[in-house]
């Protein structure tokens, strides 16, 4: 039967407190919510997710890739293709974007599933990432987290079988944005949940439960979407859930709202504590709603290396700085720079696509040793052209030296340049990212991650920067 | 079979403006003040110059950038009337280069007497420092946010970490390097820093990029150098206080130094190669007895400390003890950027190399302006002068001295 194979997510390292914004705005804030570096956006994050997903599993099985976001850093230009070919899969690849609802990772995991069963696909990854921009000093600001959530569809190896799935598509109108809209709009609360979340949501779970001829007692986790905390402990009741027993918890004071990756982010977290034989029930609401239920096997508990949820939550720093924030979100125009002005170029990126998306660099047939960028002449034996590609992404490695520069107009001063040399040969020279000044040091144990590194000629230039290991 | 240079070519004339913020003066003004002071200590008329060596990484820069630079640049400030013009660059390595290529002209016989000019006019820009280093091939986002600071201070670093040195004992030999610079930019008129600072002033400073701090890093500088070269056997008729050329060493490194696991970032190869080649060719077995000053490319504190390290005139590792002890002041051992050097002389890039011979070159004349920083009788001298950064240099070792 067709269900989840692996899972993984992607927490980013910065928590901007409840406490920060009642000190900006006077509101009366509590908890914190993971919020974006400034060189992160919803591929990056995708990435991140995914990456923690492929851990040990082989890429080339992967035929699909989905990617499930309201956030995408292109209105036109598949965000898709960009996360494959940082995850280094193939490129006879099905790939797609599912995007304009807080439904999109449901619709993306049916069609996954559909792709598996109906045998088009032996595993498809699904990727749920979202980076919602809430208006400065507005109570979704109090809410909104950004994170991503990633699954690999497959038959064989599954840790969690689906048992069924109900959807319903509606035309209710509750939350949107528009193209020039840099946050969502909404309607009176009274009205949107009332009307739209109270009843849909129940209304995909019973039609789920109809067809497996199910109860709600029959699960042992229920994960399902809801805009607050408040909205959630509600709904609980409303679905004859035991709130102690059956409800993940919802993290909106830990993790915040993460938009079309939060239930899938919860399901993650649900999956991570998971026994064999689990029964659980996930609902995802937007634009209608869906339901699925998933049978855990004994192969659930088998997966406790991911970083996750839970271990991505727990390794953090506190963004203290609003103005700092501000900053990451571009919610404020920068002192014009004279001194620098980004340039790109496309032949240039095309070109060199397998290190710029990749990371892979060359490892030497002769002399052994592995080098990045790649190369006609080796740089160690100067030997002609006799290289192996090999991904360095997945490599870590320690700190060899480094350098603060406070000089470079970058958002997050100071510009941390670093040479990494990695396990097993290589060294990365690359900027830094994720990182307090004060606490870099020579040895200390790094990793590559893969970061939006500037917008020059309105392109979204990607490629890897290297951070302190989120787990040192 | 290659022939050595030593003692073949002779400088006979040599110009150096003012090294500053230039606000009043433009490219064609440094290279017309540079050019003619070399040309009036020769005793020479333009129209004897019979080619020119033109040193400039980016001309004249402005808000707007930088242009192309050519051979026409010093054609159009001295109204040359259609002589051969080579334009080089090697980065902040220029002047090294330039001086090295009319070496090998007049050597090989092709001229009488050639023109070396370095110039830089950098203030035009708007903002300080040298702006963000267009990353190259790998562009656009292979090593982003390098400049100069920040790719240097990454040597400082491993230097302390591969030394044992606290960051309050690294940033004290630095900060002791850096006083030592100033002493002499204080001391010397057409210096750009012409202030004394304290050791407790520098380790203190505003940092520029971690572990170096404001006074770790050189002034930007507007500025010009020039030369007038010819066949040692015909340098009596301009003078009798010549220098010869005694060796010339260029090495550009592969340039894979910051990818490749061996690289230490404590010592700089491309150096250690030019100095063995112009060693061999000046017949110099022990530089730190046989040299009489060195001019050494300390763009960054940091950078002279490697910089003598990898020259030979101080074992690896140990520049810390001869900072202690004032190996490398005026009374010391052996000078050390006596200049003021680049820190505190100022870097007009495709000036600098040439700028470090004009200080042998003056020293050895006794000219060497006020008489506190004269040093008596210096022989031998040693320019050398570097393009890149860490890991990706093109060094130049010019050897000096008398006939």
């Amino acid at each position: 039967m067709s269900g989840i194979v692996s899972y993984g997510a992607y927490v980013p390292i910065y928590r901007l407190s409840g406490e920060v914004l009642s000190r900006v705005w006077g509101s009366r804030g509590k908890g914190e919510r993971a919020v974006a570096n400034v060189d992160e956006d919803s591929i990056t994050m995708a990435v991140e997710a995914a990456l923690d997903c492929l851990n040990g599993i082989d890429r080339t099985q992967i035929d699909a890739l989905y990617l499930a976001s309201t956030t995408l850093p292109y209105k036109e230009k598949l965000s898709a293709s960009i996360v494959a070919a940082a995850c280094d899969l193939r490129d006879d690849l099905h790939s797609a974007d599912f995007t304009s609802s807080l439904r999109a990772a449901a619709s993306a995991l049916q069609a996954a599933l559909d792709a598996v069963t109906a045998g088009s696909a032996r595993q498809v990854l699904v990727v749920a990432s979202d980076s919602r921009l809430p208006h400065p000093g507005s109570a979704s600001e109090l809410l909104f987290g950004d994170g991503a959530a990633a699954f690999i569809v497959g038959k064989d190896g599954v840790i969690a079988e689906v048992e069924g799935s109900h959807a319903l598509s509606s035309e209710f109108l509750d939350v949107w944005r528009l193209d020039t809209d840099a946050g969502p709009r909404t309607w009176e609360e009274r009205f949107i949940i009332e009307e739209g979340y109270n009843r849909l949501l129940p209304a995909a779970v019973s039609g789920l439960l109809k067809k497996l001829n199910a109860s709600p007692q029959d699960f042992a986790k229920a994960v399902f979407y809801a805009p607050d905390a408040r909205t959630h402990t509600a709904m609980a009741r409303t679905l004859n859930l035991d709130a102690n027993k059956q409800v993940q918890n919802p993290l909106f004071d830990v993790l915040g709202n993460t938009g079309a990756a939060f239930a899938p982010m919860l399901l993650v977290a649900a999956l991570e504590e998971a026994r064999a034989g689990d029964r659980v029930l996930f609902g995802t609401y937007g634009d209608g709603a869906a339901a699925f239920s998933f049978r855990t096997t004994g192969k659930v508990e088998a997966v406790r290396d991911r970083r996750g949820v839970k271990r991505h939550l727990s390794s953090k720093d506190l963004l203290t700085n609003y103005g700092k924030y501000i900053r990451f979100r571009n919610l404020m125009e920068p002192e014009p720079s004279l001194e620098y002005r980004f340039r790109t170029s496309l032949p240039l990126l095309w070109r060199d696509r397998k290190m710029v998306y990749r990371l892979r660099g060359h490892r030497c047939r002769q002399c052994g040793n592995i080098q990045f960028p790649m190369q006609n002449v080796c740089i160690y034996c100067q030997a002609r052209k006799d290289f192996d590609e090999v991904r360095l992404s997945d490599k870590k490695g320690s700190l060899f030296t480094f350098s603060l520069d406070e000089r470079t107009p970058v958002p997050d001063p100071p510009n941390v340049l670093a040479a990494v040399d990695l396990d097993g040969g290589g060294r990365l020279y690359g900027q830094v990212t994720d990182r307090d000044p004060a606490k870099i040091k020579v040895g200390m144990r790094m990793e590559p991650t893969f970061r939006r590194i500037h917008d020059a000629l309105g392109i979204h230039n990607y490629f890897w920067k290297l951070r302190p290991c989120r787990e040192q | 079979m290659a022939e050595s240079t030593k003692d073949k070519v002779a400088i006979v004339g040599m110009g150096c403006t003012r090294f500053g913020e230039h606000w009043d003066k433009d490219i064609n003004d440094l290279i017309y003040e540079a050019t003619f002071e070399a040309l009036e200590d020769a005793g020479a008329d333009i129209k004897d110059i019979q080619a020119v060596w033109l040193g400039s990484v980016w001309g004249s820069q402005s808000a707007e950038g930088g242009g192309i630079v050519t051979g026409s640049l010093a054609s159009a400030a001295l109204s040359l009337q259609y002589l051969p013009v080579t334009r080089v660059e090697n980065a902040c390595g220029t002047g090294a280069e330039s001086i090295r290529g009319a070496a090998y002209a007049i050597g090989a016989g092709a001229y009488d007497v050639v023109l070396v000019i370095g110039v830089e006019k950098l203030k035009d820009v708007g903002f300080g420092g040298l702006g963000v280093i267009q990353p190259g091939r790998y562009s656009p986002v292979y090593g982003m946010g390098g400049t100069a600071p920040g790719r240097y201070a990454m040597a400082a670093t491993r230097y302390f970490a591969r030394y044992g040195l606290s960051a309050e004992q690294g940033k004290k030999m630095l900060a002791m390097v850096s006083v030592k610079s100033h002493h002499n930019g204080a001391r010397n008129p057409r210096a750009h820093l012409q202030r004394e600072i304290t050791v407790e002033q520098a380790m203190s400073a505003p940092i520029i990029a971690w572990p170096l701090g404001l006074f770790d890093c050189c002034g930007v500088t507007d500025g010009a150098a020039a030369a007038v070269l010819c066949r040692a056997s015909e340098a009596k008729s301009f003078r009798k206080d010549y220098i010869t050329i005694k060796g010339l060493g260029i090495a550009a490194g592969p340039g894979w130094g910051k990818e490749r696991t061996d690289y230490d970032y404590t010592s700089w190869p491309e150096t250690e190669y030019a100095a063995r080649y112009a060693y061999r060719e000046a017949g110099i077995r022990d530089p730190r007895k046989e040299l009489d000053l060195a001019e050494v490319h300390d763009c960054f504190s940091i950078a002279e400390v490697i910089a003598v390290e990898s020259l030979g005139i101080c074992e690896k590792g140990h520049g810390r003890e001869d900072i202690e002890s004032g190996a490398w002041t005026q009374e010391g051992e052996i000078p050390i950027n006596i200049s003021g050097g680049l820190k505190s002389f100022g870097h007009p890039l495709g000036a600098s190399g040439c700028r470090e011979v004009y200080e042998f070159y003056k020293q050895y004349q006794g000219k060497a302006e006020k008489p506190s920083r004269q040093l008596k009788n210096p022989r031998l001298g040693l320019a050398h002068n570097q393009g890149g950064h860490p890991g990706k240099f093109v060094a130049g070792v010019t050897i000096i001295g008398a006939p």
